[in-house]
C-alpha cells in the first residue's frame, strides 16, 4: 500500500522537527475563481495541510466568520461538484499537499454517499472532517470512507472525557483534530497550557498526530500551540482576511489573495519558529 | 406490501432511530451532553416521583386535563362526521407547548442545570419556556430569528415580561432554523451549566422521544375522554405538523389502534408548485439536519431551503423523525393545506364555534372541513386545537387589509 499524503506529510514534519500549519478556507468564497487562486497559492505560502470547507446553509458548529464565508460561497453558486472540481484543479500542479474536506453531512447525503466517496478519491481528496458525525453514526460515512481509502479525521473536544476518548479515536485516521475550546469556531482563544495537557492525554491513547484548532488567530498563538501539538489549524482568521479584502459588493479584489496568503506566511513563520514539543 | 411492525409504539431503538430516521448527528462537543440527557431521562422515567410532580403541576398550573369538546355547530355546518376538538389551546400560555416545557424543566432541574436556552419561531415555545423558567427561578435565553422578532412582537414582549432574554438571530434568513442553529452554538459554548429546552419532537436522540412522551398526555387524555363520551375510539385523529410535537402527542397513544386513521397537516403555504411552502413530508426528501435524519426541504445540493407559511409555528424546513417514519410505514397520512384554506378555516371556527384558533390548528381544521363531509354522520374525528389565535390577530388583520 502506498503511503497516504497525510502520513507522508506528517513524517516529513517529524523529520524537520517542527509542527505543521493546517489552513482552512471555505471552497467558493467569495467565488470559485478567487477561491481557486487562494487554494493554489496556499502551499507556497507555507500551508502544510489544507482543509477545504464545503459550504452549508446551516453550519451549527461555526462562528460568525465561517458562517458568513459559507453564505458568500453559496450565494456565488458553490456546490459539492464544484468543490471537487477545485481539488482536481489543485492536484494538476500539487500531488503532495494533503487536502481534507471539512463540512456537514447533508450535502454529502444529498449527493449520494458512495458516489461522493468515489468522486472524492478520484478528485484527489485525502480525508474528511464531518462535524455532525460522531462515532455513534460511524456506519453513515466513517466506515465507508475508510473502506474507500479516505482518512476520517475526528474531532476530540474538551468534553470528550477519558471514558469516551477511546470511542472517538477508534475509527479515526490521518490525524486527530483537537478542538481547543468548548465552543464554536473562531471565538475564544485557547489556553496553551491546557491544550498541551489535552494533547498529552490524547497521545496516551493513540499514535496518530494531533492537530489543534478553533480560536487560533495570530502567529504568536500559532507558535504557542505549535509547541504542544503536531499541527496548528487556523480557519476563522483566514476567512476573516478574505471578508476584509472584499469590495462593497462582496466581490474579490486585487487585495484578496495577498491579504490571505501574507497571513498564511506569517502564521507559517510563527509555527516554524516553535519547536514541536509533541515529538514522539 | 411492506412488512408492518407488530407495534408502532416501540420506537425509537437504543440508538435513537425510528426506522432509518432519527439518530444523533451532532458535533462531538455535544455528544457527551445528549448521552447525559438520555441517562437522566431514563432515571426520571423510572422515578414515580418525577411523573407525580409533573402530573401535579399539570393539574394546578397548566389546567389539565384539557376538555374534549363536541363542536356541534361546526359538525352541523359540515354535515358529516362528528367533530371533536381537543382543547389544548386552553392550557396556561395558550398552547400545547407548556406540556413539553414543564417536563423538560423538571428534567433540567434534576440534572442540576442552572441556565435554560431555547429556540422559538412564532414565540409560543419561547413564551412557554420563559414561563416555566420564571416558575422555577432559572435564567432563560431565547433565540429567535430577527425576522420572527419583527413579525411576532407581542410574544417577544411576553417573554421579556416573564424575565427571559430574547436574542434576535440575524444569521441565515433569521427564522426558526437559524434560531435553532444559534441555540446549538450557545449550548456548545456553555456545556457545563446549560440545558437546551428544544420545543419540538425533533433534534438529536433523545429529544424526539422525550418531547413526544411529554406531549403524549394529549393523546392519553383524548383516548379516555372519547371513550367516556362516545364509548368508542375515533375514526380519525387530525393535527397540524410543523416540527410535529402536538401531532405526535395526539397520535402516539393511537398508533396501535388500526381502526383509527391518522392525518397530519403540513403548511402548504402559497402552493407546492413553488418554494413558498413548508411541506417537508409532501415535497421534501430525507436528509440530515439539527441532529436527526428526517424529511427536509432542500435543494439539489443538499442546502436547506427556507420554509414559508402564514403560520410562523409551521415554518420549519424539517419535521420530527417519528413523523417521517410514520409516513414511510404508511401508518399516518400527511397532507398539505395552503395559507388561504387555513384562513378560511379560521373564520369558519370563529363563526360557528366562537373560538379563535391559532393559524397552526387552522390548517388541521381546514383538513377536517375537507374530510368530515365525506364521512358518515356516525363517524368521529378528533382534532387537536393546539393553540389559541390571539397571537395571530395582527397577521390575519393584515390579510384582510386592516391595520390594528
Amino acid at each position: 500500500m502506498t503511503v497516504s499524503r497525510i502520513d507522508a506529510r506528517f513524517a516529513a514534519l517529524r523529520s524537520e522537527g517542527r509542527a505543521g500549519l493546517v489552513t482552512f478556507l471555505t471552497a467558493g468564497d467569495p467565488d470559485q475563481a478567487a477561491s481557486q487562486a487562494l487554494l493554489d497559492g496556499l502551499p507556497a505560502a507555507g500551508a502544510d495541510i489544507i482543509e477545504l470547507g464545503m459550504p452549508f446553509t446551516d453550519p451549527m458548529a461555526d462562528g460568525p466568520a465561517i458562517q458568513a464565508a459559507s453564505l458568500r460561497a453559496l450565494q456565488a453558486g458553490q456546490t459539492v461538484p464544484k468543490t471537487l472540481d477545485m481539488v482536481r484543479a489543485f492536484r494538476r500542479h500539487d500531488d503532495a499537499t494533503p487536502i481534507v474536506l471539512m463540512g456537514y453531512f447533508n450535502p454529502i447525503h444529498s449527493y449520494g454517499r458512495d458516489r461522493f466517496l468515489a468522486d472524492a478519491v478520484e478528485a484527489g481528496v485525502d480525508g474528511l472532517i464531518i462535524v455532525d458525525l460522531p462515532p455513534e453514526e460511524d456506519d453513515e460515512l466513517c466506515l465507508p470512507a475508510l473502506e474507500a481509502g479516505l482518512a476520517f479525521i475526528r474531532l476530540a473536544t474538551p468534553t470528550t472525557d477519558e471514558k469516551r476518548l477511546p470511542k472517538v479515536l477508534a475509527n479515526t485516521s490521518g490525524f486527530v483534530y483537537y478542538v481547543s475550546i468548548a465552543g464554536i469556531t473562531g471565538t475564544a482563544a485557547p489556553d496553551p497550557a491546557r491544550v498541551a495537557k489535552a494533547v498529552d492525554r490524547i497521545k496516551a491513547h493513540t499514535p496518530l498526530p494531533v492537530a489543534v484548532g478553533f480560536g487560533v488567530k495570530t502567529p504568536e498563538q500559532a507558535g504557542e500551540i505549535a509547541g504542544a501539538a503536531d499541527a496548528v489549524v487556523v480557519g476563522s482568521a483566514l476567512v476573516s482576511a478574505v471578508a476584509n479584502s472584499l469590495d462593497s459588493g462582496g466581490k474579490a479584489t486585487a487585495a484578496t489573495a495577498p491579504a490571505v496568503l501574507d497571513l498564511v506566511r506569517t502564521l507559517a513563520e510563527g509555527v516554524r519558529a516553535a519547536r514541536t514539543g509533541a515529538a514522539a | 406490501m411492506t412488512l408492518q411492525p407488530n407495534t408502532f409504539r416501540s420506537g425509537p431503538d437504543t440508538s435513537g432511530h425510528f426506522g432509518i430516521f432519527g439518530g444523533r448527528f451532532v458535533a462531538e462537543t455535544l455528544m457527551p451532553l445528549i448521552l447525559e440527557l438520555e441517562e437522566a431521562y431514563r432515571a426520571a422515567q423510572a422515578d414515580p416521583a418525577f411523573q407525580a410532580e409533573l402530573d401535579g403541576l399539570h393539574a394546578t398550573y397548566t389546567g389539565r386535563p384539557s376538555p374534549l369538546y363536541f363542536a356541534e355547530r361546526l359538525t352541523e355546518e359540515l354535515g358529516g362526521a362528528k367533530i371533536y376538538f381537543k382543547r389544548d389551546e386552553l392550557n396556561h400560555t395558550g398552547s400545547h407547548k407548556i406540556n413539553n416545557c414543564l417536563g423538560q424543566i423538571l428534567l433540567a432541574r434534576r440534572m442540576g442545570k442552572t441556565r435554560i436556552i431555547a429556540e422559538t419561531g412564532a414565540g409560543q415555545h419561547g413564551v412557554a419556556t420563559a414561563t416555566v423558567c420564571a416558575r422555577f427561578g432559572l435564567p432563560c435565553v431565547v433565540y429567535m430569528g430577527a425576522t420572527d422578532v419583527e413579525r411576532q412582537k407581542p410574544n417577544v414582549f411576553r417573554m421579556k415580561l416573564l424575565g427571559a432574554e430574547v436574542i434576535p438571530v440575524t444569521s441565515g434568513a433569521g427564522t426558526l432554523k437559524d434560531a435553532m442553529n444559534e441555540a446549538l452554538r450557545d449550548w456548545v459554548s456553555n456545556v457545563d451549566t446549560t440545558y437546551y429546552l428544544i420545543g419540538t419532537a425533533a433534534g438529536p436522540h433523545p429529544y424526539p422521544e422525550l418531547v413526544r412522551d411529554f406531549q403524549s398526555v394529549i393523546g392519553r387524555e383524548t383516548r379516555e375522554q372519547i371513550l367516556a363520551a362516545e364509548g368508542r375510539l375515533p375514526d380519525q385523529v387530525v393535527a397540524c405538523v410543523g416540527g410535529g410535537s402536538n401531532a405526535i402527542g395526539l397520535f402516539h397513544p393511537f398508533l396501535d389502534d388500526a381502526d383509527v386513521g391518522i392525518t397530519g397537516v403540513e403548511a402548504g403555504g402559497e402552493g407546492l408548485g413553488g418554494e413558498r411552502h413548508c411541506a417537508s413530508l409532501t415535497a421534501g426528501r430525507p436528509g440530515v439536519l439539527h441532529g436527526n435524519r428526517t424529511y427536509l426541504l432542500q435543494d439539489d445540493d443538499g442546502q436547506i431551503l427556507e420554509g414559508h407559511s402564514i403560520s410562523a409555528g409551521l415554518d420549519y424546513p424539517g419535521i420530527g423523525p417519528e413523523h417521517s417514519w410514520l409516513k414511510e410505514t404508511g401508518r399516518a397520512t400527511y397532507v398539505p393545506i395552503g395559507d388561504d384554506e387555513a384562513l378560511e378555516a379560521f373564520a369558519l371556527c370563529a363563526r360557528t364555534e366562537g373560538i379563535l384558533p391559532a393559524l397552526e390548528p387552522s390548517h388541521a381544521l381546514a383538513q377536517v372541513a375537507k374530510m368530515a363531509p365525506e364521512m358518515g354522520r356516525d363517524q368521529i374525528i378528533v382534532m387537536n386545537l393546539c393553540g389559541r389565535g390571539d397571537k395571530d390577530v395582527h397577521t390575519i388583520a393584515k390579510t384582510m387589509g386592516w391595520d390594528l
